[in-house]
């Protein structure tokens, strides 16, 4: 499996991403924004970080790179796009995934481990999770705050599109265990295709025991799995 | 933002909308923009009140200005 990693200016966790790929062995290519064309991929990840300082708005300036075009192209074709955190803010600037991500309801920097539950595992992301498994994933940000209108939820929930909620250890999905306020707990989404996964939580900072934990490995495993 | 000062901002849009093909942007500066709803009626009072609440909070006079447009 061939991937391309998307460097921005400002991006911080393209080099965690590029540890995890080489470690299960996926072919790995760090691609400037301002290329024009991508080198051939199976799938494109777009890290986490502050590209281009947040300005304007999270992820906004990112999404009018040069690389996008090609980006968009890719996802268009049905390849496989994963953008995580910044990635996901970016993805969502591009009009790949729908709705927003707002400032964490209370206005905080987020920086900890959160439970999730798997809610879709029938995607090229999480083949290898179980269908409702309880995982435990770092997350680190300021605007990941889902929102979108009730009629959008409602398209999610009603499509299965929402491949992660946040829950507690026990796998309850209630506010209380909503980290930053996001619309129904959502903490990550699927395009209608699947091949499109934005989501804020990192799997790339647990990919190893000594890293406390190997629950985004499975997420890694499941992309090999799936070629 | 006071047109001598820096607005890395500004310039970061500017240069994005030039990638995008608007040739004819010359340059772009980013602010802010508040709605104040007010109890007071008078014209002058209000005026007078948001002026002080741009000087003493909204703005930071050494590299920003203000504009304040009274709505009935």
């Amino acid at each position: 499996m061939k991937s391309s990693v998307i460097v921005f200016p400002g991006s911080n966790c393209d080099r965690d991403i590029a540890v995890a790929l080489e470690k299960f062995q996926i072919t790995n290519q760090m691609v400037w924004h301002n290329e024009s064309t991508l080198p051939k991929s199976d799938l494109i990840i777009l890290p986490g970080g502050f590209s281009y300082g947040d300005y304007l708005r999270t992820g906004c300036i990112a999404s009018k790179s040069r690389i996008i075009n090609d980006v968009i192209r890719h996802a268009k074709k049905g390849g496989l796009v994963l953008g995580i955190c910044n990635g996901f803010q970016i993805l969502i600037e591009t009009g790949l995934l729908p709705g927003v991500l707002l400032r964490n309801k209370k206005l905080r920097f987020l920086s900890k481990n959160v439970f999730l539950k798997v809610l879709n595992i029938n995607n090229q992301f999480c083949l290898n999770y179980k269908k409702k498994d309880i995982i435990e994933l770092p997350i680190a940000h300021n605007e990941g705050n889902y929102f979108a209108s009730h009629k959008l939820l409602q398209n999610l929930e009603e499509k299965n599109l929402i491949a992660f909620k946040y829950c507690n250890e026990a796998g309850n999905i209630h506010e209380k265990f909503n980290p930053n306020g996001s619309s129904n707990n959502i903490a990550g989404i699927l395009n209608d295709k699947k091949n499109i996964l934005g989501m804020m939580p990192h799997p790339e900072r647990l990919i190893d025991p000594l890293l406390s934990g190997e629950d985004g490995s499975i997420m890694f495993e499941s992309l090999l799995k799936s070629q | 933002m006071k047109k001598d000062v820096l607005d890395p901002q500004g310039k970061v849009v500017s240069q994005t909308l030039k990638n995008m093909g608007y040739n004819n942007i010359i340059s772009v500066r980013q602010g802010k923009f508040f709605e104040i709803e007010l109890k007071e009626t008078d014209k002058e009072k209000s005026k007078k009140m948001v002026e002080e609440i741009c000087k003493k909070l909204l703005t930071n006079q050494v590299i920003e200005d203000y504009k304040i447009n009274l709505d009935q």
